[in-house]
């Protein structure tokens, strides 16, 4: 086991993870969804999967995955949380959401790869919190401010309301990604290595 | 989950129509849409989009199904326009949100997914100049929708394993062996990509 995952990354082992990981969001979309009376965005466990790829994968995988899977949302599969999908999600006031993913998947990995050699969890509870909250909510609420016509400020009141949910969201996903880390090995650290031998 | 995704098999115009032209006047709508600013115009515009369900004899239930989770958003900001004083603001912001949804639903139910992969792939080629390789695009948007079946089933198998044992419901006894499943289920996938010379 331990050969395997220590095994050099390679183009085509990296496009299999991507794509598994384009699964997992997808898998995790099936979790049942529900938009409360006065909820804006439904919620999902589906921005789990978005802090997970970028804590699992690091960056640069972790938003090749969730442009993956919003590619495979786009071409038609119902992927998104509640059975949605094809172009029209595209269209709706929560298309800042789903556009920033691949880039807050990225920017989770970019911090968390400079947690050091092994995943911390605090550290990685900041990077799910910057990349999966911060970057998010920033660009979902411009999203819901071009969509709805109205102003930033009202976009940004309307999604107080999930706060709390992606701030356990956040935490949570920290320690599944630990957890994922200490059972298999060289996922972020694998990549470090490699950049340094390959630099010496 | 269907292959077919959100396709709805048909042989009208709109399902023989290229994926490509289908694309194109979708995104020319999109654009055009900002310049509509009168409750008539857009009333004409979701007129011409339900005119095109009749003409691809897309029954009016999956029409319903693709708008459904948006009513409460839509209502809110309805409401919020309204209360800022614009009746036609809050009819021409929701109508088109409506609008566009809807048609881009269209388009996704009336072209195969494989024939939107091949459209995307297509779109992807003049990005040949600045490093991607549309080949490898359309291998990788293959590779994903095998991948959801893949995760859902791995999802399934570690459900029952914790059932077995008798586990209760912990978010995280679920997901890190699920994610750590998916892995190698990548690795083993990494390594067929390789035997296939997907590798340079």
């Amino acid at each position: 086991m331990r050969s395997i995952s220590s095994a050099p990354r390679t183009p085509a082992r990296d496009a299999a993870l991507v794509a598994i990981f384009a699964g997992f969001v997808a898998a995790l979309g099936i979790v049942p969804a529900f938009t409360p009376p006065g909820f804006t965005v439904p919620i999902t466990t589906q921005s789990l999967g978005v802090m997970l790829a970028g804590a699992v994968l690091g960056a640069r995988r972790g938003f090749l995955s969730l442009t993956l899977f919003l590619a495979l949302v786009a071409v038609g599969l119902p992927l998104l949380a509640g059975g949605r999908g094809g172009l029209g999600a595209f269209m709706t006031p929560s298309v800042g959401f789903l556009v920033a993913w691949p880039v807050a998947a990225w920017i989770v990995g970019w911090i968390t790869e400079r947690g050091g050699p092994s995943y911390k969890l605090h550290w990685g509870v900041v990077a799910n919190v910057v990349g999966g909250i911060v970057v998010l909510y920033a660009a979902g609420i411009v999203g819901i401010a071009a969509v709805a016509g109205i102003s930033v400020g009202a976009a940004a009141v309307s999604t107080w309301i999930f706060l709390p949910g992606d701030a356990v969201k956040a935490v949570l996903a920290a320690v599944i990604a630990r957890g994922v880390h200490s059972a298999y090995p060289g996922l972020v650290r694998g990549r470090r290595r490699e950049r340094e031998t390959s630099a010496v | 989950m269907s292959v077919l995704g959100l396709y709805q098999p048909g042989g009208t115009v709109l399902h023989r129509a290229r994926a490509g032209t289908k694309l194109g006047v979708m995104l020319a709508a999109g654009v055009a849409s900002v310049l509509l600013d009168h409750w008539w115009q857009v009333l004409v515009a979701l007129g011409v989009v339900l005119g095109g369900y009749a003409v691809a004899r897309i029954p009016a239930r999956m029409a319903v199904l693709q708008v459904r989770p948006l009513v409460w958003m839509v209502g809110l900001i309805a409401l919020f326009h309204v209360l800022s004083g614009s009746w036609e603001r809050a009819f021409v912001v929701t109508g088109l949100i409506a609008t566009l949804v809807l048609l881009a639903a269209l388009v996704t139910m009336t072209t195969r997914t494989t024939d939107m992969v091949d459209a995307v792939v297509g779109l992807c080629r003049p990005l040949r100049r600045v490093g991607v390789d549309p080949e490898r695009v359309g291998l990788m948007l293959a590779l994903g929708i095998r991948s959801v079946p893949v995760v859902v089933g791995l999802a399934e198998e570690v459900r029952d394993a914790q059932r077995a044992r008798g586990l209760t419901a912990s978010p995280r006894a679920f997901a890190v062996p699920l994610i750590v499943r998916s892995l190698r289920h990548a690795d083993a996938l990494g390594d067929a990509l390789v035997a296939r010379g997907v590798d340079d």
